[in-house]
């Protein structure tokens, strides 16, 4: 069974806005019944240029639904430049957030969201263009490559529980994993999330950064660092190798370690080492 | 509010007869089987019945019953018997439609040096026999076919298929999980080698299983350790659930005829007035060969999950192959593999009865399901085509 939020549950089961409007000034449709969820939104726009009433109609499951609803409540009043600014990460946020393996709902809401003010301005869908990676679920390089840099995915699971590809038959695998080395290349740090961080994904993030920039570091100079424990706050370590023994280890640790984890995960870290 | 459990063939409930069968093997008779005192003797007594009972049901010997732990050890242990029995033949046939107690270990085997052949169905459920015999080849070392399927419910002709594959000297496994109890099973006339069963699908608990092993199988045990099981299974025995699962069997086969009768006549009963009640759905599989509690119904233009969750805030618990349920994102391997259009797997139920459903239950059913479906095709985009076409 899976982990809805309560405002999930809410949305799903007492939808807002669903329905058509027949003379809409925008319409974007995304999603197919072979994908096995699809979304069509709705807009019409009040003479000072705000969404004056927004509907949709989805095919999906629980969470596909509700994050239709959501986006719906958030659009009403907006201008299309406030409206453009909504990410998938917002539509999650309203709803309390998503289980990860769902987030591909919040992201067919922003492409919905997307493709419905390109149908009302008369431009093409950037994403629809690019090159078809993921046969199976028809996604294209350049929808993966702007979900794993919008969202700082890492790995080909994530990539599928945000867009699906490689949920299928899985033989773009390899291609998904080279977009996912190229933004990381470009952007190799994980920038910092606006969003509150739960412990777990707080933990993650401090293996993650200790794993990618911090132990990498101490390596070319001979030494290593393991995490021990995190404890609200306050993130134990112990240092090895040549650090261990290093006079300077103490520096290492609060202006190094702790700095960059302050940057990268939450600003109210405290590194402490712990002794064998 | 009242709960209507029609998802049996993913767990039953408990009988009370087999709860109160095992609460003392729980309680005042701890006894190790394997122990020398009196104390723990009448407890050994006790499993060599309920060995009795289970052979008893599958017109076996006891002495060829194993208890597990579950299906899923009795299907991995009887496949890696066969394989380990013939250790230079690396072919194993298998069909694309079994659990994945089966499908994953034979992919897994597969990329370990083992070459695997799927035998395909088709629209209705229904194996290509002339595929699996064409695939027999003198480096088969083990042919694993469920008896009947969990989710289409299709049974599979085992009896006939069975003694095609003895005369070719290969080693037989079924996974009969879902047809235990369900439809009458003679071994005595039925050349199978080995096959699994699960006690929590015939209302015993959770946790045991049986491995059937034709006296003269070569067996190599999977679990090894003490010699319990005549040295096919190490492992203190679970007692309190093997005796539980001895009467689960004895009641089985009293319960049989109404499975096949009262039962069935149930599901049909609820399959033809939900098809009667709602536009454009239809059954999954082969209706003439099916077992007799279950019934797959793809609903056009919905997604099994909501209809999954919608049904849950009125009490009706259900299953479905939809994506949506599994994690993965396509619709169930079973669905996919019998070529069920889109339209219709994203969103199909399957309901699967017990001799505890009641004819209430059913109109339950029958009255509160179609506003589901029309609540969310009114929401869906596709209904107008669907409708349409």
């Amino acid at each position: 069974m899976w982990e809805y939020t309560d405002k999930v549950k809410d949305h799903f089961l007492n939808p807002r806005n669903v329905g058509i409007i027949e003379n809409a000034d925008g319409v974007g449709e995304v999603g197919s019944l072979a994908c096995g969820d699809a979304l069509t939104l709705y807009f019409k726009l009040d003479d000072d240029g705000r969404i004056d009433d927004v509907k949709f109609q989805t095919f999906g499951c629980a969470s596909a639904i509700a994050s239709s609803s959501a986006l719906t409540e958030m659009l009403k009043g907006l201008t299309l430049d406030e409206a453009r600014k909504i990410s998938n990460d917002d539509i999650a946020e309203f709803l309390g957030g998503l289980p990860k393996e769902k987030m591909h709902c919040s992201v067919m809401g922003r492409e919905a969201l997307e493709a419905a003010i390109a149908n009302f301005e008369g431009t093409p869908v950037e994403e629809t263009e690019g090159e078809v990676v993921c046969e199976c679920f028809g996604v294209t390089d350049i929808q993966i490559e702007r979900v794993v840099r919008e969202n700082h995915l890492t790995t080909i699971a994530d990539v599928t529980d945000y867009v699906k590809a490689g949920g299928g038959c899985e033989k773009c695998h390899d291609q998904i994993q080279e977009i996912i080395d190229s933004v990381m290349e470009k952007e190799p740090v994980p920038k910092k999330k606006q969003t509150r961080l739960t412990n777990i994904q707080k933990i993650k993030l401090i293996e993650e950064t200790l794993e990618r920039e911090i132990r990498p570091a101490l390596e070319k100079d001979g030494g290593n660092i393991e995490l021990v424990d995190v404890d609200g706050n306050a993130v134990y370590v112990q240092l090895r190798g040549t650090c261990a023994s290093c006079r300077l280890s103490e520096v290492t640790l609060s202006e190094y370690v702790q700095a960059k984890l302050r940057e990268l995960v939450a600003p109210e870290l405290v590194v402490e080492e712990v002794h064998p | 509010m009242k709960m209507v459990y029609v998802d049996n063939n993913a767990t039953t409930q408990v009988a009370s007869e087999v709860f109160e069968e095992m609460s003392p093997y729980l309680t005042r008779y701890y006894g190790n089987p394997s122990s020398m005192y009196t104390f723990a003797g009448q407890v050994g007594d006790k499993l060599r019945e309920a060995a009795a009972k289970v052979a008893d049901l599958l017109g076996a010997a006891p002495e060829e019953i194993v208890f597990t732990s579950c299906g899923t050890e009795s299907d991995n242990t009887a496949i890696h018997a066969a394989l380990r029995s013939n250790p230079d033949k690396r072919h194993i046939v298998t069909t694309r439609v079994e659990h994945p107690a089966v499908k994953s270990l034979c992919e897994d085997l597969s990329k370990r040096g083992y070459r695997v052949s799927f035998v395909p169905v088709d629209h209705k459920g229904r194996l290509d026999l002339d595929y699996l015999y064409d695939h027999l080849t003198d480096d088969t070392a083990v042919v694993s076919i469920m008896w009947a399927n969990n989710e289409s419910g299709v049974i599979f002709p085992i009896p006939e298929i069975a003694k095609k594959i003895r005369d070719r000297g290969i080693v037989f496994h079924t996974d009969a999980v879902q047809a235990v109890g369900k439809v009458p099973i003679d071994l005595s006339s039925v050349p199978v080698d080995m096959l699994a069963l699960s006690g929590h699908k015939l209302h015993a608990p959770k946790g045991v299983g049986v491995l059937y092993i034709r006296k003269g199988t070569k067996f190599s045990p999977f679990l090894i350790g003490g010699h319990q099981e005549r040295g096919r299974r190490g492992g203190t025995e679970n007692v309190a659930s093997i005796v539980a699962l001895g009467k689960a069997c004895e009641l089985a086969g009293q319960h049989i005829e109404e499975e096949n009768t009262r039962v069935a006549r149930l599901r049909d009963r609820l399959e033809s007035e939900l098809l009667a009640r709602i536009d454009k759905a239809s059954v999954n599989g082969d209706v003439k060969n099916r077992l007799p509690n279950t019934t797959s119904i793809g609903f056009d233009a919905v997604e099994g999950e909501a209809v999954l969750l919608l049904m849950d805030q009125i009490g009706i618990c259900a299953s479905s192959g939809s994506a949506c349920t599994s994690g993965s994102l396509e619709p169930s391997h079973v669905l996919r593999a019998m070529g069920v259009p889109f339209t219709s797997a994203h969103g199909s139920i399957r309901f699967s009865l017990s001799r505890y459903n009641t004819e209430e239950q059913i109109d339950h059913i029958i009255e509160h399901l179609p506003p589901i479906i029309d609540r969310l095709r009114k929401m869906s985009p596709f209904w107008k085509q669907s409708q349409a076409g």
